[in-house]
């Protein structure tokens, strides 16, 4: 199993706490976004694409590239980040975000984007996308993984736990879905618009391996990933987050999943996030 | 007996899909019925059965469509036009990934399962998805070429069979081409455009209509999109009217290309549409269902010769 040192993951940390102000600058100015999810999915994003997964900006569709699919499409403002950073595009273009003629669309778009695998936003399909991904690696012997971030929310969506058979059935171990833990959805907690009860337990009985972590912690995380990927059967990683997480008003809120950030709120929002870079 | 047409589907996966190893097809627990099964007998590997899990399917599909191969998206129609969609519009459409969707039983040809299982508007849903090209197949040979052109041209497309045996339309000298309907009668005074199953009905109509001094041309439409809208203007210059007739819905189909065509190229001439007329059917034999919903030839010469005014 390989490892990460601590300078690095200081490094991480450092990079995620920038990444944060970049996307709540961004959403407030355009006044448009999903800021929610984008904050809770951040170290996941970061870890993969700057630690972990095989990418290759420079050639993005390099075959022996790890396939990396954000299907929880929402939270498109850090996966651009994620992408500016690990070198896709230019960080400057972050600032054409949801705006007319942008490469940043709305949601994720694999046509315009470098470094973008699959169009997502519609919920439920994207487990089932890296499913043929993976099945189409496996056939062409192509050692590359392929990664599924994905929503709790989404979880609702029937299609997923198809796909979950699918894995199961074909025995599909080159493939980690990531589940962003946060807890809310956009009309609410999940376990009150659709309790998942225990989800873990959910995905043992559909033939999973499950492991648990902090998906705000970058050593946590990161072992977490690195099991998954050396299980060499089905695995999924519930990766336990907070909504909104850096910024206190926002956390654990669904009002935040999509709403525009007003002038007094990015005051205090701003405040936080930049005492955290600098602490 | 003539071999049915998903049976010549079935064989001619097999005949390209041995040695090309892009193409992978996919099932959702009814490939005895598609005869996606005759693939997956020959060529285990490459055949993946997801249940009775249409959605899923299609999002696998979008998904090894992305990973360079040329997948066989495989159900009933009906169930491609609603289960499928969203894999069709977000990945085939949106994307332009390389998906085939093949709608087995298209139109009543499903007849005793009734109307939970026709498909009478998928080629009105298809058709509206940016990117994606839309056929019907009109008989065995066409079938094999239908199959051969999905793999040789890369983008998204709905492809329609049917359950049974068609009468042939062509002989082995027969050409098609992706936005090219085939005239397969010439006449002067009218234009029946068919597709599918509606083809031969269509040219026994034509012969019924000759006996009575009426000179019907036909036109094979089995490219829905991209439509050929030339020679859909050069019938409407030829003759007086322009007949439609489809195993679907009269909204949005081929009819409903066809008037778009008609309108905007500014022709002038009426048109007859035939299909089902915002209604779904019932169960029955294929025929029992074409008399009770006015889909045979006798139809046909009745509704082109009211159209003619006679």
């Amino acid at each position: 199993m390989s490892t990460i040192s601590q300078k690095r993951i200081d490094e991480l940390v450092e990079i995620c706490a920038q990444m944060r102000i970049d996307l709540i600058k961004q959403l407030h100015k355009i006044q448009t976004g999903h800021p929610g999810g984008s904050l809770s999915v951040c170290e996941i994003l970061a870890l993969l694409y700057l630690e972990i997964a095989k990418v290759d900006p420079k050639n993005p569709k390099l075959p022996e590239r790890d396939r990396i699919l954000l299907t929880k499409g929402h939270a498109a403002p850090m996966l651009y980040l994620a992408l500016a950073r690990a070198g896709f595009f230019p960080q400057e273009e972050f600032s054409t975000l949801r705006q007319i003629n942008s490469r940043l669309q709305g949601h994720p778009d694999a046509k315009t984007t470098p470094g973008v695998e699959a169009p997502s936003g519609p919920m439920g399909l994207g487990l089932s996308a890296a499913v043929g991904m993976a099945l189409a690696l496996k056939l062409d012997k192509n050692p590359a993984r392929v990664y599924a971030v994905m929503g709790d929310g989404e979880l609702n969506e029937g299609t997923v736990w198809e796909a979950c058979m699918s894995i199961a059935k074909f025995g599909i171990d080159n493939l980690t879905p990531i589940v962003d833990f946060n807890g809310v959805q956009l009309d609410g907690l999940t376990n009150e618009i659709m309790p998942m009860l225990d989800l873990g337990a959910k995905f043992s009985a559909f033939g999973f391996e499950v492991i648990n972590c902090d998906g705000h912690n970058i050593a946590d995380l990161y072992k977490a990933i690195s099991t998954a990927n050396s299980f060499g059967k089905p695995s999924v990683i519930l990766a336990k987050t907070i909504k909104g997480k850096g910024v206190s008003f926002m956390e654990g809120k669904n009002a935040w999943h999509g709403a525009p950030i007003d002038d007094a709120n990015f005051a205090i929002a701003m405040k936080e996030l930049e005492g955290n870079a600098n602490g | 007996m003539a071999k049915t047409i998903r049976d010549i589907y079935g064989e001619t996966l097999v005949k390209y899909g041995t040695t090309d190893e892009r193409i992978v097809v996919l099932d959702a627990d009814v490939s005895n019925s598609t005869k996606s099964a005759i693939f997956a007998k020959a060529v285990p590997e490459r055949f993946f059965n997801l249940g009775i899990a249409e959605a899923n399917m299609a999002g696998i599909g979008a998904g090894l469509a992305a990973g360079g191969k040329i997948p066989f998206i495989n159900t009933f129609a009906v169930f491609l036009t609603s289960l499928g969609l969203l894999a069709a519009r977000t990945y085939g459409s949106y994307s332009n990934w390389n998906m085939k969707y093949v709608g087995a039983y298209g139109g009543l040809s499903n007849g005793f399962d009734g109307p939970t299982h026709h498909s009478i508007e998928d080629l009105a849903v298809f058709r509206t998805l940016p990117n994606f090209q839309v056929f019907v197949a009109s008989d065995a040979r066409q079938t094999a070429w239908l199959v051969k052109n999905a793999i040789d041209h890369h983008g998204p497309m709905y492809i329609r069979l049917t359950r049974n045996a068609i009468p042939d339309i062509y002989d082995d000298n027969a050409t098609f081409k992706t936005g090219k309907g085939n005239i397969v009668r010439q006449g002067d005074d009218v234009t029946i455009i068919a597709c599918g199953l509606m083809v031969k009905p269509a040219l026994d109509a034509a012969e019924t209509l000759a006996t009575q001094g009426v000179s019907a041309q036909v036109v094979d439409m089995f490219c829905i999109k991209p439509l050929d809208k030339e020679l859909i203007l050069d019938c409407a210059k030829k003759t007086k009217l322009v007949v439609t007739v489809e195993e679907h819905s009269i909204i949005g189909g081929l009819g409903g290309a066809v008037a778009e065509v008609m309108a905007t190229g500014g022709s002038g001439v009426p048109q007859v549409f035939i299909g089902l007329n915002d209604t779904h059917a019932e169960t029955g034999t294929l025929n029992a269902l074409f008399e009770k919903y006015g889909l045979t030839a006798d139809d046909i010469v009745a509704k082109t010769l009211k159209g003619l005014g006679k």
